[in-house]
């Protein structure tokens, strides 16, 4: 096992924005030793159906992510806060546009 | 105790429709399940590109060559994209493709047949990716959320792909005595091993159960065979062909073609390695791979060079 360890280079992970205005999605990932070639390997993978009008390549060591194990704790400061949703609101009776 | 309560959360996800994610916690039986039938799935993208390749150069047409080319690449594509499904389990790339390039793993033994006449590149777009695009419709539902993301996309790729071959057959179906003769001669090459890409019998299939009650399977062998059958009877019926099996007829009762049996000494034969170009295969692409040994160190010493420079400057 002469190697194993990385004969594919490090491993991006890939955005495209679909079309001008719209957020980057995430779409996948790819390897890629350097970021020109990470960039042109989304290019051909990710987009050739004509996809998309921008692509991000972001190393994944970049990324950090929370845990969803611990979702209960780490979203809880937003379980009381109700009021920050426009149907906690009591409007009058009869109330337009509104 | 704790893996117990574990154990049953995750169950009742699976059982709300809710998608399993690579940090999720997961029984180890599910992540090799998984890991096995991704990098296997991935595999057969990669191999399946050999069949094709080989009438790359000999296609009829330009336009039938474009054709051809653009279909592999998906092909190339799709591995890819399974590959990194695959790798959300924990488990790397190189160790995935060691298992391939060793033959430890395997990939669908209908890539170890022969494609001996241009018909033949009909038959497979029709027949085996026809049969893919049934299992694959169907894994689109499968709990574990990176592989069900990577088989939409497939899916919406992958429809162009067996009206191609489709396209191709109908074509020399219709065209001089010898040409149709070629078309009926690719089905019935093409049919039964085509129909055996669904896998034994329920009754025999060893990783069914598991894979049906986590929803990594969210159909069985047989049903999603009996769907390809049903769907393709017309589709040879309206090109003049016959499909090679005396015993299909339709079943009124169950609202179904019946259909003899498959000759299973042959499926396991070609699985266990003793199909017509296995060792073909797998020669072809371990000497690929051992080719592209330059490239591969040209790209990791200009990466090194590129970050020396970032470092100084």
């Amino acid at each position: 096992m002469s190697d194993n360890t990385d004969n594919q280079g490090p491993i991006w992970e890939v955005f495209i924005q679909s079309k001008p205005g719209l957020a980057h999605k995430h779409v996948g990932n790819l390897h890629a030793s350097d970021k020109e070639m990470a960039l042109q390997n989304a290019r051909d993978l990710y987009t050739r159906r004509q996809e998309g009008t921008c692509i991000w390549v972001v190393p994944f060591e970049a990324i950090t992510s929370s845990t969803p194990e611990d979702n209960g704790s780490f979203f809880e400061p937003a379980d009381d806060k109700a009021y920050r949703t426009p149907t906690h609101y009591v409007m009058p009776e009869g109330a337009k546009h509104i | 105790m704790e893996d117990q309560k574990k154990l049953e959360e995750f169950q009742a996800k699976i059982d709300a429709e809710q998608k399993i994610e690579p940090k999720d916690w997961m029984p180890e039986d599910y992540r090799k399940h998984l890991q096995r039938q991704i990098s296997q799935h991935a595999h057969s993208e990669i191999i399946g590109m050999q069949p094709e390749g080989n009438w790359l150069l000999r296609a009829p047409s330009l336009r039938a060559k474009v054709v051809l080319l653009a279909k592999i690449q998906d092909e190339a594509g799709h591995g890819l994209y399974l590959y990194s499904a695959a790798e959300t389990l924990g488990k790397s790339r190189t160790e995935y493709l060691e298992e391939l390039r060793t033959a430890k793993a395997k990939y669908s033994s209908i890539f170890n047949y022969p494609t001996l006449t241009w018909a033949d590149m009909g038959a497979v777009g029709w027949l085996v990716d026809g049969a893919a695009i049934v299992n694959q419709v169907s894994l689109q539902r499968t709990s574990y959320g990176p592989y069900a993301r990577g088989m939409v996309r497939i899916c919406k790729e992958e429809s162009f792909h067996q009206r191609q071959g489709y396209e191709i057959i109908a074509d020399m179906a219709r065209g001089s005595e010898d040409q149709k003769a070629m078309a009926q001669d690719a089905l019935n090459r093409f049919w039964w091993p085509s129909i055996m890409m669904f896998g034994p019998h329920d009754s025999d299939s060893p990783n069914t159960g598991n894979a049906v009650k986590w929803k990594i399977k969210r159909e069985t062998n047989d049903e999603l065979r009996q769907k390809f059958i049903d769907k393709t009877v017309h589709q040879a019926e309206i090109i003049g062909l016959t499909i090679p099996d005396p015993d299909l007829k339709w079943n009124e009762e169950r609202g179904h073609y019946d259909f003899g049996e498959m000759d299973w000494d042959e499926f396991w034969r070609v699985v266990k390695g003793g199909g017509p170009c296995s060792s073909q295969r797998l020669k072809h692409y371990n000497n690929a791979h051992e080719n592209g040994t330059w490239v591969r160190e040209a790209a990791r010493a200009y990466a090194a060079k590129q970050n020396s420079k970032q470092k100084v400057a």
